[in-house]
């Protein structure tokens, strides 16, 4: 039972409930560093690392956050996890932390953390906080993950850099620049809604069946 | 008394809520001061390394380089440069002769500022290297201004007298022309304007050819000289 609920909290931010394609948050990044594969990477794990370590603090703390200064609190939480991030990058990894630029900075102002720590963290014990924190920030990686992947090889024919299509490849430029992002996102949740209504409509034909059978 | 008591029943009086901020900022100053701490030496190291390889890259032939800092109308050889003055790198080979200067410059490209840096050698009024250092560029268009091997070493042994002009691809004919990249004309013709921005800035401030000044006697290598 115990089990079942950490895993029912994991895998809704996976799927059922993904922050990007399902709760449409954190489109700020979404967009931005996903033009290829390996910065939506980076992007995804500097934000699985600050979501999470947020989580485990705030899920710990909640008794002691009087709730009238929760946010500042969850924000103080939040920043400091983003710096630490932002320099661990800049001395491990100085050629992806130029890439990501800006918008490492900008994870603090990512909705999707603050919302999990809000709607979730702040009133769950750490296991289950920290599980939903691991399942959300591992949908929004998957989902960067995703976005960066189509969008580079369609239009750099190529990923994580290595040529795919050989020179007669031509790129489809649009796709790496910022209105391919708005096409690829359009086209993947265009999907999953299809998706949605059709579990619905075949949920609903088998509740209609069963109760003809009946 | 009778106040606090008051309000202790509405809910965590002010003090408390003014405590706990305060003391999550601690907190976090505190870890913020540790990382920071903990990462300087490494990312100072990692950028004096880069300008170090961008300075061997865009001068050919060079194994010493020193900072030159362009102060009351001359060029210092000094460490220290202050945040209002801008330097130079010297280059110098194996026998501690003057190569070229690695010009460090800046200026807008397509989206955001281009900083690069280049070789140049006054003799021979030639740009010797061209290396970008930052650049927003567009990723698989603009960005060939660095990934492109062929617009990259077209910047080797090219003459900037006057000064270097990009032209479209394949048209190439004077010593001071170089081709532009099809598709980033506009990075390509950046990257060609910040050089010959820099070129008329800092040629009226270099010495003239043969004044250059020497290398400076690293300190380990007088420690070794004296007895």
């Amino acid at each position: 039972m115990k089990k079942n609920e950490s895993y029912e909290e994991f895998i809704k931010g996976i799927w059922r409930d993904n922050p990007v394609f399902v709760q449409v948050l954190g489109m700020c990044p979404m967009l931005a560093v996903t033009n290829s594969a390996i910065n939506a990477i980076a992007m995804g794990m500097a934000t699985f690392f600050v979501l999470v370590g947020s989580s485990f603090l705030v899920s710990s703390f909640r008794s002691w956050i009087p709730k009238q200064v929760r946010i500042s609190c969850f924000i103080i939480i939040i920043a400091t996890f983003v710096t630490v991030a932002d320099y661990t990058l800049l001395a491990l990894v100085p050629k992806v932390h130029k890439e990501l630029g800006a918008f490492i900075p900008l994870i603090v102002a990512n909705c999707m953390i603050l919302g999990r720590q809000e709607a979730f963290s702040s009133r769950y014990p750490v296991r289950l906080a920290v599980m939903d924190a691991i399942g959300m920030a591992g949908g929004f990686l998957l989902a960067l993950f995703s976005l960066g992947a189509i969008r580079e090889i369609l239009g750099d024919g190529a990923l994580f850099g290595f040529d795919l299509f050989g020179e007669n490849f031509e790129p489809w430029v649009i796709m790496i620049l910022p209105p391919g992002g708005f096409l690829t996102l359009g086209v993947i949740l265009l999907f999953f809604n299809w998706f949605r209504f059709k579990k619905d409509e075949f949920l609903a034909e088998v509740a209609a069946a069963e109760r003809g059978g009946n | 008394m009778n106040l606090g008591a008051q309000m202790n029943t509405d809910g965590p009086g002010s003090l408390r809520l003014v405590m706990t901020l305060a003391i999550a900022g601690l907190i976090s100053g505190i870890a913020i001061i540790g990382i920071y701490e903990s990462t300087l030496p490494t990312i100072t190291a990692n950028k004096a390394r880069e300008l170090r390889e961008a300075v061997f890259k865009v001068l050919p032939g060079v194994s010493e380089m020193q900072q030159l800092v362009y102060r009351d109308g001359q060029l210092i050889p000094t460490e220290e440069r202050r945040k209002d003055e801008q330097a130079v790198y010297g280059g110098y080979d194996r026998e501690g002769d003057f190569v070229g200067y690695a010009i460090p410059a800046a200026g807008p490209g397509f989206q955001d500022t281009i900083g690069l840096l280049y070789g140049y050698t006054p003799q021979r009024k030639q740009v010797l290297g061209m290396e970008v250092l930052e650049s927003r560029e567009t990723p698989g268009l603009g960005d060939k201004i660095y990934k492109d091997a062929d617009f990259v070493g077209s910047f080797s042994q090219l003459s900037i007298d006057p000064n270097i002009i990009a032209v479209k691809k394949g048209t190439k004919s004077r010593p001071n022309e170089i081709d532009a990249i099809t598709g980033a004309t506009i990075s390509s013709k950046a990257v060609v304007r910040i050089i010959n921005e820099a070129h008329v800035e800092w040629s009226v401030r270099l010495p003239l050819p043969g004044a250059e000044p020497p290398l400076r006697e690293a300190e380990n290598a007088s420690a070794g000289d004296s007895p």
